[in-house]
């Protein structure tokens, strides 16, 4: 009896029970996606960050070099959460007696940790040099190979392309660590580590570089990390009062329908009412009513919410938002919680009205 | 009798005519504090990612080249050429002047150290900290404290004001750890005394080096006004391909259109312009990733902020809709009384009108101090919203409260008025 009253309440009022429905699904969809992009956003901007290069430094003690396991062990040691290129910096001395900085690194490794490197063409054979915007004229007639001295020995270098970064990179020429280490005799005295991961993470990652590699200096990148933290926070934050203004907007919306719903069938009460159903029963009844479109509506809309989730993450990150299952307990809690709110609030003014005046009309 | 009519419906429905319009007000609200938090919110995270420093940087044009190694430069300090001191008010001179957050000159010079018997020789970096700087109509401080904001001091920073010949500094964290040097202490360079007000840690080369005002790098070097670089931190517009573009190549009124936007180009372009025998270079870390990063974040808040209109929307319409359905038996009557399809739709979408009207004002001011409140607490700087929003805001209140009210009018009025006033369905 009982169910068959469930059921028959959903069937005959169609167009009322759809409506509440919809108010419970769209509500339960927009929470599941704010929720999802709320807990996402950090691992997506951080990624984004991530362009920003180096957030870890590793400079050898005193000007002397590293180790020349330095950079394998620091590989080992990241396993794949992050990325880190060496370099090796002299002051050499062109054919014409100029004093310029020669850098020795990885171009391969170069190439992931700068992205913001402006490069017209990478280097990819040995003697091929990257000239600084800004060293280009000091060099010689663009496109011909120099000489470079360092304590007695001449390297002759042939210009593969240009760097242009804004800022120290404009001045230096850039050869491959390989001949950097044949010419110079020189190891590598940085090592720079962009580190993946929020703040504990990399403050992790500095720890054990710390500990791994006793002759380096390991120092934090301030500016990078301050910046991301500060951002990452507002972001958060203004995403947060988004949701809680908009999730907010969205239980009112599913309250003011429901309770509608609920109230326009006060004369079904009466009846029952009149009929002999007990206060518990008739309770009962309606708490079970609006349970049950609470879950079905927060599972429909845990489902879309979800879509909507990924849909935001495709068009905005370009990248996949994980689907949160976690999110759904809350979601589905909060559901039930609004529904039956909006269930007993109306009840408990109708109990105190005598089923004859509802029935009449009044 | 039509002014009556809906006169009389909101003086005797007071409680009706209440909960609708509350969640009018409520959904404008919502809608106006996304508004206004979307439509600044690119600017508000600008700023904050002006915390990684400087996107620019102004070098003199005929500079002979860096030898710079792990932040020391080999190169002798009176090598080179130098920008002028007299020219730096000119950067707040230019079109985009207030798009420009700040500017810090930088004038490294080598220098020994003289401290408990030990000589090392150390760079001493002048620039601004917290200066004023002169400028026709207002007064603009700045310096590091607001360029390079990671710079942190323990102790105090050293005042750099142009009357009192300063005589303070600050020391690199590092370099007071290997001199044994602390806040308060006395120490000697080239031949003058200075005190330490406060030690220096950056996490960068500074660290390693003493910072003093500008005026004290140049005396020691002899050259009154000289500068040799100037770090601008500026307001911009991720680039897009039409800002990579030459400006040379651009015929007058392209250029115009490229110089009218705040992108990092061109800001570069007219700061070299302003500044004599300047070259003006885009720091490409800073600027080419704060593009991508402003563009994920305002592209987020501008979904959610199409998320919290339509949940307003949405929040309206099921109001009105309620509303209107708790009404039929007036419906019934009205029609039972002669009254046409046309006189009872417009009754009930004048009333929709007044009470989306009211709504929208009441949400629009309650709005603006919601969105006030946000940057306030988030940002620690205001979010205002634009009065020329009134307008549109009122506009999509009366629409969608029409939307929402269409339905269940169509409902009401195509109701047989018997069965309407029998009460049943």
């Amino acid at each position: 009896m009982f169910w068959r009253m469930l059921w028959r309440a959903a069937i005959l009022r169609r167009g009322r029970a759809a409506s509440a429905l919809l108010a419970m699904v769209v509500a339960a969809a927009v929470t599941t996606a704010l929720l999802n992009l709320y807990v996402d956003v950090q691992a997506k901007l951080q990624h984004e960050f991530r362009n920003y290069g180096a957030n870890i430094v590793l400079v050898a003690k005193d000007g002397a070099s590293l180790p020349s396991d330095t950079i394998s062990r620091v590989d080992s040691l990241l396993a794949g959460r992050g990325i880190a290129a060496p370099f090796g910096m002299i002051v050499a001395r062109t054919s014409s007696g100029q004093p310029i900085v020669v850098a020795g690194t990885d171009f391969n490794r170069v190439r992931q940790l700068d992205k913001w490197w402006s490069v017209s063409n990478w280097p990819s054979a040995p003697q091929q040099a990257l000239i600084g915007l800004r060293a280009q004229s000091t060099v010689g007639p663009a496109n011909q190979a120099f000489d470079l001295k360092f304590q007695g020995r001449i390297l002759r270098l042939s210009p593969a392309g240009t760097v242009q970064t804004g800022a120290a990179e404009d001045s230096r020429i850039y050869i491959s660590l390989a001949d950097f280490v044949a010419w110079t005799n020189v190891q590598p005295s940085t090592v720079e580590v962009a580190a993946n991961g929020n703040p504990n993470e990399v403050a992790g990652i500095l720890n054990e570089l710390t500990r791994a590699i006793p002759a380096a200096d390991v120092r934090p990148v301030r500016q990078i990390m301050e910046g991301e933290a500060r951002v990452l926070g507002k972001t958060r934050a203004t995403l947060l009062a988004a949701s809680v203004l908009i999730i907010l907007t969205a239980a009112l919306c599913v309250l003011s329908t429901l309770m509608g719903w609920v109230y326009d069938r006060r004369r079904d009460f009466a009846t029952m009412k009149a009929l002999g159903a007990s206060t518990r029963l008739l309770n009962g009844f309606f708490a079970a009513e609006a349970a049950a479109l609470g879950a079905v509506g927060a599972l429909i809309g845990f489902v879309i919410g979800i879509g909507i989730a990924a849909w935001i993450g495709r068009v905005n990150f370009h990248a996949a938002v994980t689907p949160r299952f976690d999110v759904l307990p809350v979601v589905l809690a909060g559901s039930i919680t609004v529904t039956l709110l909006s269930a007993i609030l109306p009840i408990s003014r109708l109990r105190r009205v005598q089923p004859a005046v509802i029935l009449r009309g009044e | 009798m039509f002014a009556r009519l809906v006169y009389e419906s909101f003086r005797r429905q007071k409680r009706r005519k209440f909960l609708a319009g509350a969640a009018i007000t409520l959904g404008v609200t919502v809608a106006t504090a996304m508004i206004g938090v979307a439509t600044d919110i690119g600017d508000k995270i600008n700023r904050e990612l002006r915390t990684i420093g400087a996107n620019l940087v102004i070098t003199p044009q005929e500079d002979s080249l860096d030898v710079e190694i792990g932040g020391v430069n080999l190169k002798p300090p009176s090598d080179g050429a130098f920008l002028n001191e007299a020219d730096l008010p000119r950067i707040k001179d230019i079109f985009w002047r207030n798009n420009v957050t700040g500017f810090s000159p930088m004038l490294p010079v080598t220098v020994t150290l003289q401290h408990e018997g030990k000589q090392p020789d150390v760079t001493l970096l002048g620039t601004y900290f917290a200066r004023h700087v002169p400028l026709s109509g207002e007064d603009f401080v700045t310096g590091v404290r607001s360029t390079h904001l990671w710079w942190k001091v323990a102790g105090t920073w050293p005042q750099d004001e142009e009357k009192d010949s300063s005589q303070e500094v600050l020391v690199g964290q590092r370099l007071a750890q290997k001199a044994g040097l602390k806040q308060g202490d006395e120490i000697s360079v080239s031949r003058k005394q200075f005190r330490v007000t406060g030690i220096l840690s950056t996490g960068g080369a500074e660290d390693d080096e003493i910072v003093a005002p500008l005026s004290v790098a140049q005396e020691i070097l002899n050259r009154p006004g000289a500068v040799r670089r100037i770090y601008v931190s500026a307001l911009t517009k991720p680039e897009d391909a039409f800002a990579r573009r030459d400006p040379k190549s651009m015929s007058g009124a392209v250029l115009e259109r490229w110089s009218c936007t705040p992108y990092p180009q061109s800001i570069a372009y007219q700061l070299a312009a302003a500044i004599p025998h300047s070259h003006v270079e885009q720091i490409r870390q800073v600027s080419q990733n704060e593009g991508a990063v402003l563009t994920r974040i305002e592209g987020l808040i501008f979904l959610i902020t199409i998320a919290a209109l339509l949940a307003a929307a949405l929040a309206v319409s099921a109001a009105m809709a309620t509303a209107i359905f708790e009404r039929r038996a007036e419906v019934g009557l009205m029609k039972a009384l002669g009254a046409g399809k046309i006189a009872v739709a417009s009754v009930f979408f004048a009333e929709a009108t007044l009470l989306a009207l009211i709504g929208g004002i009441a949400g629009f001011a309650a709005g603006s101090l919601l969105a006030r409140q946000i940057g306030q607490s988030i940002f620690n700087s205001q979010i205002s919203i634009q009065p020329v929003l009134l307008p549109v805001i009122l506009g999509i209140a009366v629409i969608v409260t029409f939307a929402g009210s269409a339905a269940a009018i169509r409902r009401a009025i195509d109701l047989d008025p018997v069965f309407a006033l029998r009460g049943g369905l």
